[in-house]
């Protein structure tokens, strides 16, 4: 099937023709090939995953879904997910709303924007929150917010390292207020699991942006991002209506992140699981004990 | 009123804002203006005063009085530094017991190449985070716009009151409606849907308080202040690790079921 979005144009230049991690919306488990967007060239896609789907040719980052994030980071048949059934009401009776979440839901083949659980990476356990793209842009509703609360505690209570995964536009408008109050009710709880000595971890992939940026992805202890994703608060659009002028090339990439100084690390995904490993073995209780 | 008429009157020139607030309610306000790490942004006003005997730490976002203030203040939309700002001193307020009382009024924290450098998503991230353990009573008042992220930013409190005609949403109508419509007309249908007047969010448990405007703004002051003295004498009475638990519930039970 195609989508719509596929044949897109760049709306401005940050959408334009850079080599990793454009948003084109290809969805690749159910193609047999696909066209690199970057070089062009025609990859078969059942062996993308285990080039954790970067193009062998030019180095182009596809789109990851929320269970390729989950295969891709952790040990084989080790994630266990917690509370996979809860799905959103619209209490707010927004208008097409439910209409929304059901082409989510068949889009994504996910009941919500995040997959949250345990699991063991490089045998070291962790509880793991991983937000899924193809559901409404990752964006945070009240059930993403709960999910993700419920983690957290959850760690507190088991003395879990939290490692995370954001890709998100930010709060969803169809939830309004309660959307917003997410932000606080995630946050208390981070704080809780730090307060309790725990480790968090985050993972920035393209693109995290405007109410994640501004509460969950940006507390983590260590917060890592993948190559050239966006990472900001305001998206690239609002602040050029804003400005009224072209923003700098580059401008909101993890590249600029870390030179503004927001970010620990950047780390391709090849090297992700290892690196996580590494910082786990660094943080694991038996050592500090 | 309509929920866009009410967005209109929250955004009026002629509202109180939050120095009329303060130094309407407070005495012996001294204003503290560094955020010890970039600038003094005059987006927000925060300092020390008396509310009647009692110490208490007071941060206001203001959107200023004449062009000249305005433009001065960004029209109360915040940079990192304010943000900044409001934290440190909310720090200083818990390490000397001080109640903290915070003023919303924003469109939003600023959109812009300096605010994104600076890492404004970090500031307010940082801030809810902070708050949301902060050992010292907190009470958080939308007296106009409270926007998004850059209003939640100080609204991380044990009590979140506000006034008549206050608005409290997560995007502008005409955000939601050029975002999600891709129709800029559609206003009033976003601003209705967006559930963002006082009677809406007391019903969702978002606000503790509403406060009446009907009696102009004398009224309204001396009001605020009965209230903000005897909830926060009861506040400072009680054991904080209580006072924390209630906060942290409050947020919690915010789409929970």
């Amino acid at each position: 099937m195609l989508k719509k979005g596929i044949f897109k144009k760049p709306q401005n230049t940050l959408e334009g023709n850079t080599k990793l991690n454009k948003t084109h919306d290809i969805s690749i488990p159910n193609e047999l090939c696909v066209l690199c967007p970057s070089c062009k060239k025609t990859l078969f896609s059942g062996t993308l995953g285990e080039g954790k789907y970067v193009c062998p040719n030019c180095g182009y980052y596809f789109r990851m879904n929320a269970r390729q994030r989950i295969a891709s980071l952790t040990d084989t048949g080790s994630f266990v997910e917690l509370n996979k059934d809860m799905t959103s009401k619209n209490v707010l009776s927004f208008p097409e709303y439910e209409k929304k979440l059901e082409i989510a839901e068949l889009e994504s083949a996910e009941k919500e924007a995040v997959i949250t659980g345990t699991a063991l990476i490089g045998t070291y356990r962790c509880a793991l929150f991983v937000m899924e793209p193809y559901f409404m842009m990752g964006s945070m509703g009240t059930v993403v917010g709960e999910k993700i609360t419920r983690l957290f505690e959850f760690a507190t209570e088991n003395g879990l390292p939290v490692v995370g995964v954001t890709v998100s536009g930010g709060a969803r408008m169809q939830e309004g207020i309660l959307s917003l109050m997410q932000m606080a009710k995630v946050s208390a709880a981070v704080k809780r699991h730090s307060d309790a000595r725990n480790l968090y971890i985050t993972l920035l992939t393209n693109p995290t942006m405007g109410g994640v940026t501004a509460s969950f992805a940006m507390q983590g202890d260590i917060i890592i991002s993948e190559p050239e994703a966006l990472v900001g608060f305001a998206g690239p659009r609002v602040i050029e209506q804003t400005i009224r002028q072209k923003l700098p090339e580059g401008f909101q990439k993890a590249e600029f992140l870390q030179k503004t100084g927001f970010i620990d690390d950047i780390v391709e995904r090849k090297r992700q699981k290892e690196y996580l490993t590494r910082v786990l073995l660094l943080h694991s209780k038996e050592r500090t004990e | 009123m309509t929920a866009y008429e009410k967005v209109k009157a929250a955004r009026a020139n002629d509202r109180a804002s939050a120095v009329d607030f303060i130094h309407s309610i407070f005495t012996d306000f001294i204003e503290m203006h560094g955020d010890r790490r970039f600038a003094d942004d005059k987006a927000v006003v925060a300092g020390i005063a008396l509310l009647y005997d009692m110490p208490v730490t007071v941060i206001g976002i203001e959107k200023g009085k004449t062009t000249k203030d305005r433009i001065d203040r960004n029209f109360g939309s915040a940079h990192p530094e304010g943000y900044r700002k409001a934290l440190l001193q909310m720090k200083k307020a818990e390490k000397f017991g001080r109640p903290v009382i915070c003023f919303i009024d924003t469109a939003g924290a600023y959109c812009g190449i300096g605010a994104e450098e600076r890492g404004q998503g970090e500031a307010i991230a940082e801030c809810l985070y902070e708050m949301s353990t902060l050992k010292t009573p907190i009470i958080s008042i939308l007296i106009g716009e409270g926007g998004s992220g850059g209003a939640l930013a100080l609204a991380v409190a044990d009590e979140v009151w506000m006034l008549e005609n206050a608005v409290y949403s997560v995007i502008s109508p005409e955000g939601c409606a050029s975002i999600l419509w891709k129709d800029p007309t559609r206003v009033e249908q976003a601003a209705e849907c967006l559930k963002l007047t006082v009677t809406d969010l007391y019903k969702f448990k978002v606000i503790e308080k509403a406060l009446s405007e009907a009696k102009g703004k004398e009224a309204l002051y001396r009001g605020i202040k009965e209230k903000l003295f005897h909830s926060l004498k009861e506040k400072k009475n009680a054991d904080i690790t209580e006072l924390l638990e209630k906060r942290y519930a409050k947020f919690r039970k915010i789409g929970s079921n």
